[in-house]
């Protein structure tokens, strides 16, 4: 990029600012000018509308925090009165509830496309590690969030997940009463829920810029999984992607908004419009659906904590992930047998979670295991073996070549080439 | 977890909430055509009147509906003045008094429906230890909703099939998970009289008064759906614009 | 940061101007104009999620029943979490009040203008200075130099019909809105 250094500001106070804290050009260089590899595909705006819905989940979570009360006797009726007699309480309420499944899956698609392109290995370890602890910090402040209306899945949810750390031996006990605050989930509990629900999206925010930081040392990858060779392979980010990532937000935002005006409660569970009982288990409790497929491993294992170190395990084995797939080559697109197996995972999680949903007997239960026992395969075996064993497909000179001669077609005589390095 | 759960299961058949014990069963319940279904579906308002006119006369005997205001039965149409009336008609406690006493005073549309029991245990003892849970959002703590709640007041059998023993003071559902359940067949034909003179058959009066609990548990209901259409056509202009713009700019990449 | 908006990289040609130009220009201000409205829109739930909420306003008006209060007697109630001042005023207090020359007072007002029934006076508790609810309301409460009410957090006198007479605040206390629904019962709001 020829201007890409030192941005000339025209307005003086900007000028004047930039001079002593660089913060606009700071901005100009990784969101104006930022090089993006120009091949990228609508999936990369998933990490944009994961972003924009962690906005949205803070800005509603804000103001919906203004309106709840965290005590057990009028936690349920507090929420009601969200629905009912706060202005527009019942949309802001809508919106952050299932804004938290939208979260979930654009960052599960967000996660499978990093799987399907190679986005995890060198030099995007840390980057994807930070990635993964952001799913993890996620999940615990949806899970603490689900608590808060305090209807009977909010508490049982609470006592089943609470209740995993009691699997430990000897600490485990000790553990849960500490966690609980008592001796059952009760009023202490509900408070540092929310206390923590509060916390964590800003822990998670702060995450999401060093996660953002870490892409922009190394760049974004793009579908060809090798590196730009200069600037004829990317497009300034501003505004080429931000215009393209915008039209995905609003697309994403369509499918949200049918789900908050139409089917608001479609993604719940109607046994949450029931205050919390804590002598009544419900039938049947599941977790929300994005726990599902770590539910369905957790029951998968007929062994407390065995079943435990398992759901845990399935989130760990991410983590170290970068150094488990062992093939020089990022994209699948040069990977013929591996694209086979990354679709296999594909729907080996979305078994697990129906799977999950399912009760914990018969066919399902088998089903489960076989679904766990696939997913442990595909990471600990499978993919480091792959690395050695395949003979990938050869790899393009640079991002221009295919898209110049159209149609993504590699040019013949092209000899496979390890990744090169950024 | 599972000897806690099955514990505690037992001690609900012990209270007497056996019902729910059994709720893996699945019974199929049949879809309904509302007025309120759709995109574009609003609550019949005649409808939901009379619907509340059933849950007065009818289930309000047994069963609370403590978190709705009075006032928000004017989204299905009461004047102001009508609400007051209707309000005024209820005993509502209020206090201490001067003297330290709580006393009943005429309640107003502010006032949330007064429950028939004070309490839930009040409530199991009139009911043969049975607890008639609160109508507030009935409609949305149901698998089915409304149409689960039409369903359940329509299936109702005189005589269980044959092989089924009712244990003493239950009755028989088609519906209900388990099939054995406290509250009685209560809706009978002309059982109310509709003051707008629609016929009271017990298929009116159960498709009116889950239309009434669908509205009592989500009264924005109407509301959300007007503002979802515009939201979504908005934004479908919004989409149609960036696209544009994405194409013209990438136009000149490519 | 429109002010930083520089042309394409290299690796695109844009066009030199002329009719791409103006179509790309009218589809930016297109998008961003529509985009804006959106957003504004968006924000106005959560401004109005913070205005008083259905249950709230509800409550907004209460009957107040006059008759156990006995002249020279007075009683606080609360109204929108606030107290209010409902004082049976003697004819000596009445006589005071009506005799003042709206000249001298800071915020003139007629007594009659401040009352419905002269023998009830209602008033807004609430100091006008920084919010503080003035003494006066027990018999053995200081009324200040004026029969009135006196608030001790900085010294605000006011007189037999709420008026500011001495003190830092500015304004007379507020007369609240209110109707007489018989003889002896008032609604408030």
């Amino acid at each position: 990029m020829a201007q890409a250094h030192a941005p000339q500001f025209k307005n003086p106070v900007v000028k004047w600012i930039d001079s002593r804290l660089p913060i606009f050009s700071m901005l100009d260089h990784e969101y104006n000018q930022y090089p993006m590899p120009r091949n990228v595909n609508y999936l990369w705006a998933f990490g944009a509308i994961a972003g924009i819905m962690l906005v949205i989940m803070i800005a509603t979570g804000l103001v919906l925090a203004m309106q709840y009360a965290a005590n057990t006797n009028i936690a349920f009726d507090s929420v009601e009165r969200i629905m009912r007699d706060v202005n527009y309480g019942w949309l802001l309420r809508y919106v952050h509830a299932n804004g938290a499944s939208m979260f979930f899956i654009a960052v599960y698609i967000h996660m499978f496309r990093g799987l399907y392109y190679g986005s995890y290995k060198a030099p995007r370890e840390i980057l994807w590690i930070l990635g993964v602890l952001i799913m993890l910090a996620m999940m615990a402040t949806a899970f603490m969030g689900y608590v808060l209306p305090w209807g009977q899945m909010s508490f049982w949810g609470a006592t089943v997940i609470t209740n995993l750390f009691s699997a430990f031996p000897i600490v485990g006990d000790p553990i849960v009463t500490w966690l609980w605050g008592g001796f059952s989930v009760d009023n202490p509990t509900l408070n540092r829920f929310f206390a923590l629900h509060f916390l964590l999206p800003f822990v998670l925010f702060a995450l999401v810029i060093l996660h953002t930081a870490a892409l922009h040392v190394s760049g974004s990858n793009n579908p060809l999984g090798i590196d730009p060779k200069g600037p004829q392979d990317t497009v300034p980010f501003n505004p080429y992607v931000t215009i393209k990532d915008g039209f995905a937000v609003v697309v994403f935002l369509i499918f949200y908004a049918a789900f908050v005006f139409f089917a608001p409660n479609y993604l719940g569970h109607p046994d949450n419009y029931i205050p919390a009982n804590p002598l009544v288990t419900p039938a049947h409790i599941v977790p929300e659906w994005y726990f599902l497929p770590f539910y369905a491993i957790l029951r998968a294992i007929p062994d407390k904590l065995g079943g435990v170190l398992a759901m845990f395990g399935a989130i760990a084995v991410l983590a170290v992930l970068p150094w488990l797939d062992t093939s020089k080559v990022r994209s699948c697109k040069f990977r013929p047998i591996y694209r086979q197996f990354f679709w296999i995972l594909a729907i080996d999680a979305l078994v697990l979670g129906y799977a999950g949903a399912m009760p914990a007997e018969g066919v399902w239960l088998m089903i489960a295991r076989i679904g766990t026992a696939y997913y442990f395969f595909h990471f600990l075996i499978l993919l480091p073996l792959l690395g050695k064993l395949e003979r990938p497909l050869p790899l393009p000179a640079s991002i221009c070549e295919p898209v110049l001669k159209g149609g993504g077609r590699v040019a013949a005589g092209a000899h496979a080439k390890p990744m090169e390095k950024a | 977890m599972r000897a806690l759960k099955s514990a505690i299961l037992s001690a609900a058949l012990a209270l007497g909430l056996a019902g729910t014990a059994q709720a893996s069963e699945g019974v199929h319940i049949p879809e309904q055509s509302w007025p309120h279904s759709g995109v574009f579906g609003t609550i019949d308002k005649a409808s939901a009147q009379r619907g509340f006119q059933v849950y007065k006369e009818v289930c309000s005997a047994c069963h609370s509906m403590r978190l709705v205001p009075i006032r928000t039965l004017g989204g299905i149409g009461f004047k102001d003045d009508e609400l007051k009336a209707l309000a005024a008609g209820y005993e509502v406690q209020a206090g201490p008094n001067d003297a330290g006493e709580m006393f009943m005073r005429p309640g107003t549309p502010a006032d949330r429906f007064p429950s028939p029991f004070p309490n839930d245990n009040a409530a199991r003892a009139a009911n043969n230890g049975a607890l008639p849970p609160d109508l507030s959002l009935i409609a949305k703590a149901r698998k089915g909703g409304e149409d689960y709640l039409y369903a359940f007041l329509t299936g109702f059998e005189d005589t269980p099939p044959e092989g089924v023993t009712l244990m003493p003071g239950m009755n028989y559902n088609k519906v209900f998970p388990g099939h054995q359940v406290g509250m009685p067949n209560i809706l009978q034909p002309d059982g109310v009289s509709y003051a707008d003179g629609t016929k009271a058959t017990v298929d009116q009066q159960a498709r009116d008064v889950s239309t009434f609990l669908t509205f009592a548990a989500e009264p924005h209901l109407d509301a959300r759906k007007q503002m979802g259409v515009k939201v979504i056509l908005f934004l479908i202009v919004l989409a149609g614009l960036m696209y544009a713009t994405k194409r013209k700019l990438w136009s000149t990449v490519h | 940061m429109a002010q930083t908006t520089h042309p394409p990289g290299t690796g695109a040609h844009a066009a030199p101007g002329g009719e791409g130009t103006s179509r790309r220009d009218f589809l930016y201000l297109a998008t961003g104009a529509v985009g804006a409205v959106g957003v504004a829109a968006a924000a106005w739930p959560f401004i109005d999620s913070m205005n008083p909420a259905a249950d709230t306003l509800a409550l907004a008006s209460i009957d107040v029943d006059l008759a156990p209060v006995a002249e020279g007697q007075a009683i606080t109630v609360t109204w929108r979490g606030k107290p209010v001042f409902v004082r049976h005023r003697t004819a000596k207090e009445i006589d005071e009040a009506k005799k003042v020359n709206l000249g001298e007072l800071r915020d003139p007002a007629a007594d009659d203008a401040r009352v419905k029934k002269p023998e009830w006076l209602i008033v807004i508790g609430i100091c006008t200075h920084l919010g503080c609810v003035p003494l006066g309301q027990k018999p053995t409460d200081p009324r200040g130099d004026y029969d009135g009410w006196f608030c001790p957090c900085h010294g605000s006198h006011y007189d037999t019909a709420g008026r500011i007479r001495k003190g830092p605040a500015p304004a007379n206390l507020v007369v609240p809105q209110y109707a007489f629904t018989s003889d002896t019962a008032i609604r408030l709001g």
